[in-house]
């Protein structure tokens, strides 16, 4: 026997608001990224001027030199809006959670190889505070630049690099102790090692150009530290070494990289593709701080790769290279 | 294999200070006030950041699965609502004229509030309040979003919230919730957490949400009433950091409590002319009335607010001063606003209606003192006159308060007959406020307020009708003119809910909902 359901239809008066409408060409049904996204924020008719800033409006897109006709066409490839970002969050969560468990439960903390295991300390303890300083960066970015469409996925990105500080903490504490991470920080405030990479990040706290700030840290700096840390020395090189279960503490960190170096080319490709200035200016941003970052990696490298450390970098700058190249910027 | 030496578990404190507070540091390549620009103007002065009481103690793992849940839940059951119909289960069409006001002047504020949290969180130098802020910021564009998504299903059936974003920015009484927030962004750091984390969330909240939330419960707007749920338990969360934030501030150093003070009497007094908005929502726009304004604000600030207050004594904070002009309008407050929206309901967003006889008859009970004395006689006068046809819409623009940008509307403290008027000459012109309060305001900071984007006075220089209008050409209509910069489509966004589009087609879907034709 078939049983129809019956429901009242009601022909609705419109699909979407009009500013979608505008945007996508028609009155088509809009995606919840868009209409949580597109002109969220104010543009018109601003009462004053903040009393931090008055050289800029409220929103003001002269506080970057990238210049935009629109910059909704800023898009997030990944669609995140709060409730899509935070169910992908949560799922990556479970699976850290377990990995976690896996490597406690099994006591496989204690089967890492000693040198290993201080190579990991060493390495990835300090990069807790690097994570901590893209947490302000982003924070930054979120605030003072313009649009939605660019200004949304920093707030993701900036908790997400506080959710990494203390994914590394968890990874101390697992492998070490409360001391190891006093120890680190040490280091980080102190070592030689560590000095540039401190000083990189000091400086990019002092960007006052938010699309600048972006490129410096986002893409320059994570754009190195990731693949280099994460994809090579942690995946590769300790694993070869005995190291798996610290890939496995830090599956997170690779899957979110991989997430969301997506949402960097786009943004990259779309701020160059606007017009040759932006292109000019773009170039100009990426191969200095790309510069300055592959720099102040290489003695943390080091303390990992030994005498492999220039040849794994200028792969690494190459790969990067590369990956900006065919998001339309050469370097 | 050797023995694995158990490790000492760290306690909760300890191991969220680990967790946040550890991965702070002291800089030396960049000087702190390079990093923290904005931390030493408003003269507040913070000896300790690490005195800061986190009150949370929430990591990012812990965050994330949360929300998550909750989104989980919150969108099911809007879905759910969607595909049903929900809509039509409200009490009637009138109802969804709180839905409008919502989204146009509520859901963009809290759009504002997480850029400010963003901002205010990167410029303090303490890690406790900045991840507290950070956390908050990222809180107000998930409330953002779902209230836009929630309300998006209504926008399909409905009119009036087309355009929410384009109206925010441009339509007059929308001026009034958006000068208070752009007033609380572009005051420095500290000013914005008291006016918005302390004034707004923590004393005011409960006069916007509860009877928001509870509102839509009572008049069947599942959809609503879900979002505000969903919101309040991150609302406990920044009510906490809003308490937390005063405590902190007035703790550190006695020279911060007259700045402080300041500050609490004007956010208390600018957030309740906003409130105005839902003064009239309580007693006229909810077909079934949760409690009247009177009673919410006895509740909420005279009984809850006094208790607060009088614990923040001890720092020597005193009741906003505000308080007792406030306990002599809440009398007329929600009849005179409405009293003005009947009269400009040609250029809201939504409509308006006289109450009908049982909605009277509630009225005064609620406002035995002043109902039936100075309002009701207005309402029958009017309705008999829309009975003949002539409906009043009027087409003069008011004077407004350059403060608070609401119109001259509100009488004299003790004289509900009598408008009160107030006025300061500044730098060769003249300025109008509607209270003694709003004129305090101005004198303290006027170089602030002669910025305000004032809609009557652009309006009459031009500023508001579409691109490339010419208003000298014959039988121009600058009253269409105005709409169309509105983007408000007159007869359908406008005028009388009795002429509503709302009414006829809701009466018609519900009739198909319910019955056998």
């Amino acid at each position: 026997m078939q049983i129809d359901l019956r429901t009242v239809t009601i022909k609705p008066l419109r699909h979407t608001f009009d500013n979608i409408a505008r945007r996508i060409g028609a009155d088509k049904p809009a995606s919840r990224y868009q209409e949580g996204t597109l002109d969220m924020q104010q543009t018109a008719n601003f009462h004053y001027r903040p009393t931090w800033d008055p050289e800029h409006d409220i929103y003001d897109a002269s506080r970057t030199a990238i210049k935009m006709a629109d910059w909704y066409a800023f898009k997030d490839p990944r669609q995140f809006y709060y409730g899509a970002y935070t169910l992908a969050r949560a799922k990556q969560q479970d699976t850290a959670e377990a990995n976690f468990d896996f490597v406690e439960n099994r006591g496989l903390a204690a089967t890492l190889p000693e040198s290993v295991r201080d190579t990991v300390l060493q390495l990835l303890l300090p990069l807790r505070h690097v994570a901590w300083g893209s947490n302000m960066n982003n924070a930054s970015v979120c605030a003072y630049s313009y649009g939605t469409g660019f200004s949304q996925p920093h707030i993701y990105q900036a908790m997400d690099q506080l959710g990494i500080a203390q994914y590394l903490t968890r990874v101390g504490l697992l492998l070490g102790d409360v001391e190891s991470l006093d120890e680190a920080k040490r280091a980080w405030m102190e070592d030689d090692t560590w000095q540039g990479l401190r000083r990189y990040v000091e400086d990019s706290f002092v960007i006052k150009d938010p699309v600048e700030l972006f490129v410096a840290q986002n893409v320059a700096l994570d754009g190195l530290l990731y693949p280099l840390v994460y994809e090579t020395i942690i995946d590769d090189v300790l694993s070869s070494k005995g190291g798996t279960a610290v890939a496995m503490l830090t599956q997170f960190m690779t899957d979110w990289f991989a997430e969301t170096r997506k949402w960097v080319d786009a943004t990259v490709k779309i701020a160059a593709a606007e017009s040759a200035e932006n292109k000019e200016v773009m170039a100009g941003w990426l191969s200095q701080w790309r510069d300055r970052s592959a720099a102040a990696l290489l003695p943390v490298a080091r303390i990992a790769l030994g005498d492999r450390t220039d040849e794994v970098m200028a792969e690494v700058v190459q790969q990067f290279n590369a990956r900006m190249a065919k998001a339309g910027v050469a370097i | 294999m050797d023995m694995q030496v158990a490790k000492k578990k760290l306690g909760l404190k300890e191991r969220y200070a680990v967790m946040t507070r550890g991965l702070d540091w002291t800089p030396s390549y960049q000087k702190m006030e390079d990093i923290y620009p904005y931390i030493a103007y408003e003269g507040i002065k913070i000896h300790d950041w690490d005195k800061w009481e986190d009150p949370f103690r929430l990591t990012m793992d812990a965050y994330w699965k949360y929300q998550a849940e909750k989104e989980r839940k919150l969108y099911a059951i809007i879905d759910a609502f969607n595909q049903n119909n929900g809509h039509l289960n409200v009490t009637d069409a009138r109802y969804v004229n709180t839905v409008k006001l919502f989204i146009s002047g509520i859901s963009p504020l809290e759009y504002v509030a997480h850029r400010g949290f963003a901002h205010a969180g990167r410029a303090f130098p303490g890690p406790g309040p900045r991840v507290a802020c950070l956390m908050q910021s990222l809180d107000e564009i998930r409330h953002a979003q779902t209230q836009v998504h929630a309300i998006s299903n209504y926008n399909k059936y409905y009119n009036g919230m087309h355009d929410f974003h384009h109206m925010h920015d441009r339509v007059w009484f929308l001026s009034v919730p958006k000068s208070f927030f752009d007033d609380a962004i572009t005051a420095g750091p500290f000013e914005f957490m008291v006016s918005i984390g302390f004034s707004f969330e923590y004393v005011l909240t409960n006069l916007l949400f509860v009877p928001f939330v509870s509102g839509a419960a009572y008049n069947g707007d599942m959809g609503t009433m879900t979002f505000g749920f969903s919101a309040q338990s991150d609302e406990a969360r920044h009510m906490t950091l809003g308490l937390e934030v005063i405590k902190f501030i007035l703790e550190q150093d006695p020279a911060n409590v007259p700045i402080v003070q300041r500050w609490i009497d004007k956010w208390t007094w600018r957030g309740y002319r906003v409130l105005t908005l839902v003064a009239m929502m309580m007693d006229y726009m909810l077909p079934k009335r949760t409690m009247s304004w009177k009673e919410a604000w006895e509740v909420y600030f005279e009984e809850n607010g006094g208790a607060l207050f009088k614990d923040l004594a001890r720092y020597g904070i005193t009741m906003p001063k505000c308080a007792e002009q406030i306990a002599l309008e809440k009398d007329h407050l929600s009849h005179q606003a409405w009293s003005t929206f009947y009269n400009y309901a040609a250029a809201a967003n939504f409509h308006t209606w006289m109450p009908d006889e049982d909605e009277m008859a509630w009225l005064s009970s609620k406002y035995p003192e002043s109902f039936d004395k100075h309002y009701r006689p207005r309402y029958e006068f009017w309705r008999e006159q829309a009975a003949k046809g002539n409906r009043f819409y009027n087409k003069t623009l008011p004077m407004l308060c350059q403060t608070c940008q609401i119109p001259m509307l509100f009488t004299e403290p003790g004289d509900p007959t009598k408008i009160c008027y107030r006025e300061v000459d500044y730098k060769g012109d003249k300025y109008h406020f509607c209270s003694d309060h709003c004129k305090e305001i101005f004198e303290h900071e006027p170089e602030k307020y002669v910025q305000a984007w004032l809609p009557v006075h652009q309006i009459y220089q031009g500023n508001c009708f579409p691109e490339g209008t010419d208003p000298t050409v014959e039988g121009f209509d600058p009253l269409a003119a105005v709409l169309k910069y509105y983007n408000l489509e007159h007869g359908r966004d406008n005028l009388d809910f009795d002429i509503s589009e709302d009414k006829k087609n809701f009466a018609e879907w519900r009739g198909q909902a319910t019955k056998n034709i």
